[in-house]
């Protein structure tokens, strides 16, 4: 994919496997962003094509996508996660039960009349995991969900995560935290600068990287 | 000085004494104004919001025209209008020129281009917060005009505000194709100009501060029973 001139990722051949979970790794720049925004077609690739069992248009439709920083709509926190039901037909009465009971499975259930604009960083992040998680997706996308979340919530997005996986919803995020990719890789999906270094089970991956370029990154070494 | 105070002290006895002739006219500047204002916002608000969220070639010119609409002279307008509306002219059949439906229509074509052009900058500022999450939850094209529309009501409020403003100050338009007829077409803005005309400068200042204070009234209804300025953000 192009933009501007400049090529942000690719060429470029991935097959990602049914379930788990999967983490795309790599330093700033290496094209994670766009490689999620691409899975869940908030970009176009200039060349090549994605394939989804069952075909595009159905798969995208039952995709769900948190994005790095938080979107929420200028309403309750009850209204935002409510809202995408209320975008498939449900009725107001409905999506709003259904809301109330993910807001109280995210920790959210005491919040639900304040208006989303006046939670705290990690509470935000928590609403717009429950809002991705109302309509029940196969594939859960995630844009460094813990970039900028202290340890507490981290913790709590990662179990919120963990408990989404054994529920069988298959699972990509891209993140920085190494310790995060150890917690939570299935498998590997390793970038640098628009190219996929090396694809791995995550146990293969941290303990014998098998590109020199991985291995720095694992060291913590900054790479060119 | 003295004239003002006079034309104060007019102001206040006429209110007072709840004067027949002063309720007909405010209540036909009212009337117009208002149904104009809420025509203009049915059909400028969506429009705004279609401008917001589409692309196609002619975008830059077509809303540099739209707020360029919002200069155009009443008076002008009135005179389309006029020629439309009279027995010589295309639509002179409906009979209605010199009324106030006559009035309405001038009016709403004037308020449109403000409500439209206000609300699509409001409306483009937060279609640009909103672009990713709505696509990625795949709403279709009106349910993101829709939700752009409810998110942002107290802009799109203040923009009908402005259209109001506009109409029940608007003299031009409504003196062309209402004709200022006595117990009929004759509101506020159009007294005035009949009674300084006359040299009644007492009287017109009178029905001026009248006018006022129903453009300040209908604000703060407006605002009061929207709850704006409750929570401590806003």
């Amino acid at each position: 994919m192009r933009r501007g001139g400049r090529r942000l990722l690719g060429p470029l051949t991935l097959r990602l496997a049914e379930a788990g979970l999967s983490v795309v790794m790599g330093p700033n720049g290496a094209g994670k962003t766009t490689l999620l925004r691409l899975l869940h077609g908030l970009e176009r690739p200039q060349a090549g094509a994605l394939h989804w069992p069952g075909g595009a248009h159905d798969a995208l439709g039952r995709q769900a996508f948190v994005f790095q920083a938080p979107i929420l709509l200028r309403r309750s926190v009850l209204a935002n996660i409510a809202y995408p039901l209320r975008l498939a037909g449900a009725s107001r009465a409905a999506a709003r039960a259904a809301a109330a009971e993910r807001a109280a499975e995210a920790g959210l259930g005491d919040h639900l009349d304040r208006p989303a604009q006046a939670l705290s960083g990690g509470e935000k992040q928590k609403l717009a995991l429950a809002r991705a998680l109302i309509r029940a997706p196969e594939v859960l996308l995630l844009d460094e969900p813990c970039a900028s979340l202290d340890n507490a919530a981290t913790r709590d997005i990662e179990a919120m995560l963990r408990r989404i996986r054994a529920a069988g919803t298959r699972i990509v995020m891209s993140t920085h935290d190494l310790g995060q990719a150890r917690r939570l890789a299935d498998d590997v999906i390793f970038l640098h600068a628009g190219r996929l270094i090396e694809a791995a089970p995550g146990a293969a991956f941290f303990a014998a990287p098998r590109t020199p370029e991985a291995a720095a990154h694992l060291r913590g070494d900054l790479l060119p | 000085m003295s004239p003002i105070l006079d034309g104060l002290a007019q102001a206040a006895r006429l209110l007072v004494s709840l004067d027949p002739d002063l309720l007909e006219i405010a209540g036909l500047s009212l009337r117009v104004s208002l149904t104009a204002t809420a025509l203009a916002a049915a059909i400028g608000l969506p429009l705004g919001g279609l401008l917001a969220i589409s692309r196609f070639r002619a975008r830059r010119a077509t809303i540099a025209v739209l707020n360029a609409l919002m200069g155009l002279p009443p008076v002008v307008v009135g005179l389309v209008v006029y020629v439309l509306l009279s027995r010589s002219g295309p639509l002179g059949v409906l009979g209605l020129l010199f009324t106030p439906t006559a009035m309405v229509i001038a009016q709403t074509i004037i308020v449109i281009p403000i409500v439209a052009s206000i609300a699509h900058q409001a409306l483009r500022d937060l279609w640009a917060e909103y672009h990713d999450l709505l696509l990625s939850l795949r709403a279709s094209r009106g349910q993101r005009i829709a939700t752009l529309l409810w998110d942002a009501r107290r802009a799109l409020l203040t923009a009908s505000l402005a259209g109001f403003g506009r109409a029940i100050g608007e003299v031009g338009a409504i003196m062309i194709v209402g004709g200022n007829i006595d117990q009929a077409t004759r509101a506020l803005t159009t007294a005035i100009a009949l009674e300084t005309g006359k040299g009644n400068f007492a009287l017109a200042l009178a029905l001026g501060f009248v006018l006022i204070a129903l453009a300040i009234a209908v604000n703060l209804a407006v605002h009061t029973l929207s709850r704006t300025e409750r929570d401590s953000r806003w």
